[in-house]
């Protein structure tokens, strides 16, 4: 039997970790109709673009009871072009809503972080409005498995 | 009186971009899960979180800094991270509000250079 | 697609390597053995190292508030005998369990805790895991972060630590594991979503993620029995008492973190 090769151990063991938790950019797509229609909603008739805001959760994700997330968005956060609004839904949770942001000049930077649910695996979305209206969108995919040693 | 921990710096150069860090206690019962005995853990959540800012000698609730509706897909005992900018000296005043009549505010002073 | 996920792997190495720069060092640098900290994703351990944003430090700040506040019939708080819990609790978290001369057996800090309040103050005791007790012990504990485990070497400690690591070998339960076959022979495989730590209670009491709470390691304890299938035996029994003593020995010299995080 061949040995193994240190390069393929090391791509076994990171392909084994990997398999726990990937987060893959992606497409809105039109089959994620409640989702999309929410996005719709809170654009409120501006066009959705995708670019300017970013998603960032943590790849690998130890529970899915606590998931640290960060919305970053360009912006000079001045009186006449600043961040208005984010807000962030998710896929499969009992309920499409995750949290609604208010920003204002007033806040400077366009950075918020928080720690989310997440029931299952599923995309993550955020939507930031500008003081001009104009929105832009990213989607992330997170794998989110169940612990192991529960109590009940 | 739920315990909060809000990290945030009382000094700060004019125009200056500070970070400010909101964490308070509060179990964000979604509603969703069953005790031990089957029966339905009844829902209770943080639904709002805002920080204004009154600029010493204001008198009023001063200017919103940031807002957040918050959900049941918000963690256990809610940090939310965000940033303002120094343009005065005065105080941050920070709210929750949520279900069973949930409210509480806190305040710290801010000294601008 | 292949670009993609070679730069995902890129990534996940960096990531690996940055949790390894990371992880608690031990005081003996020929100490192989690693904290649970080190199994966590990075972040998680950011988390726990983050004192503004270690949920457990809300307890850890009640625990503040809660020593200086009088309770029971003698009037006193717990400052009333320990003054300064920064100077006289210093050491103390990292010394228990240890054997109580007056109730003549071992106590965790939860159980001191009990016994001051009902010595001590005239308050009753305080049910396992009551938040109050939680708070104090998070409180304590903290004063002892950074220090390594320093198990008493009371000649009473030995047969519960004798009977603790028969326990930690015992298979049990319905899928018929012990403690060995997970956090010994399997260490570092994934389990779940989680990676199998050694099982060194260096962190507690832990927020753990799964509870969106704090406990204490007999709570741990008594999860680790239920997944797999066991009657959990009950809070202060002899059995988790002799385990903890156990551990406190298998974790001697490791630096104490608490309070920790964990999945």
């Amino acid at each position: 039997m061949q040995k193994p090769s240190n390069r393929r151990t090391f791509l076994a063991t990171t392909a084994a970790l990997a398999a726990t938790i990937v987060v893959r950019p992606t497409m809105l797509h039109a089959q994620d109709d409640s989702l999309a229609a929410l996005v719709r909603a809170y654009a409120n008739g501006a066009p959705i673009r995708e670019g300017r805001v970013k998603l960032d959760i943590a790849p690998l994700v130890d529970n899915g009871n606590s998931v640290p997330i960060e919305v970053v968005v360009q912006s000079p956060m001045t009186a006449r072009d600043y961040v208005a609004g984010i807000v962030v839904f998710n896929e499969k949770n009992p309920q499409r809503e995750v949290a609604e942001f208010v920003l204002t000049p007033m806040s400077g930077r366009a950075r918020v972080a928080a720690r989310i649910r997440l029931a299952m695996t599923q995309k993550i979305v955020a939507v930031a409005r500008m003081s001009d209206g104009s929105c832009w969108t990213h989607t992330v995919e997170v794998l989110v498995t169940l612990a192991a040693c529960i109590e009940d | 009186m739920a315990r909060t921990l809000i990290t945030v710096p009382t000094a700060a150069g004019e125009g200056e971009i500070i970070e400010v860090r909101a964490l308070i206690q509060h179990p964000m019962e979604t509603g969703y899960r069953r005790s031990g005995d089957g029966d339905m853990l009844a829902r209770d959540l943080i639904r709002r979180f805002s920080c204004r800012f009154v600029a010493a000698g204001k008198a009023g609730e001063g200017e919103l800094v940031f807002a957040a509706t918050l959900h049941a897909a918000i963690a256990a005992n809610p940090s939310l991270l965000f940033h303002a900018r120094a343009t005065a000296s005065g105080t941050f005043v920070f709210s929750w509000t949520g279900d069973n009549g949930f409210a509480q505010t806190e305040r710290s002073a801010l000294s601008v250079r | 697609m292949a670009r993609h996920v070679n730069a995902f792997r890129i990534g996940l190495a960096s990531v690996m390597l940055l949790g390894a720069n990371l992880s608690i060092a031990q005081p003996n640098v020929l100490d192989v053995r690693r904290s649970g900290f080190d199994f966590m994703q990075p972040a998680t351990q950011a988390l726990q190292r983050d004192d503004t944003q270690n949920p457990a430090m809300l307890w850890v700040k009640e625990g503040e508030a809660l020593w200086k506040k009088a309770e029971g019939a003698a009037g006193k708080s717990c400052a009333s005998c320990h003054a300064e819990a920064k100077t006289s609790m210093k050491g103390v978290a990292a010394r228990f369990p240890a054997f109580s001369a007056p109730l003549k057996q071992i106590v965790n800090l939860q159980g001191q805790i009990n016994t001051c309040r009902t010595t001590r103050m005239q308050a009753p005791p305080l049910v396992p895991e009551h938040q109050t007790l939680l708070s104090l012990e998070s409180f304590v504990a903290m004063q002892s972060r950074g220090l390594p485990i320093a198990p008493p070497s009371d000649e009473q400690m030995s047969a519960a630590r004798t009977r603790g690591e028969a326990l930690f070998n015992q298979r049990i339960g319905q899928i018929d594991l012990s403690c060995r076959d997970c956090h010994v022979s399997n260490a570092g495989r994934a389990l779940a979503g989680n990676k199998i730590p050694e099982g060194h209670a260096t962190g507690y009491p832990i927020y753990r993620l799964e509870w969106q709470n704090v406990g204490s390691l007999q709570r741990r304890l008594r999860n680790c029995m239920v997944g797999v299938r066991a009657e959990p035996y009950a809070f202060g029994s002899d059995e988790l008492v002799a385990l903890e003593a156990y551990l406190a020995q298998r974790a001697a010299g490791m630096r104490l973190e608490s309070p920790g995080v964990r999945p």
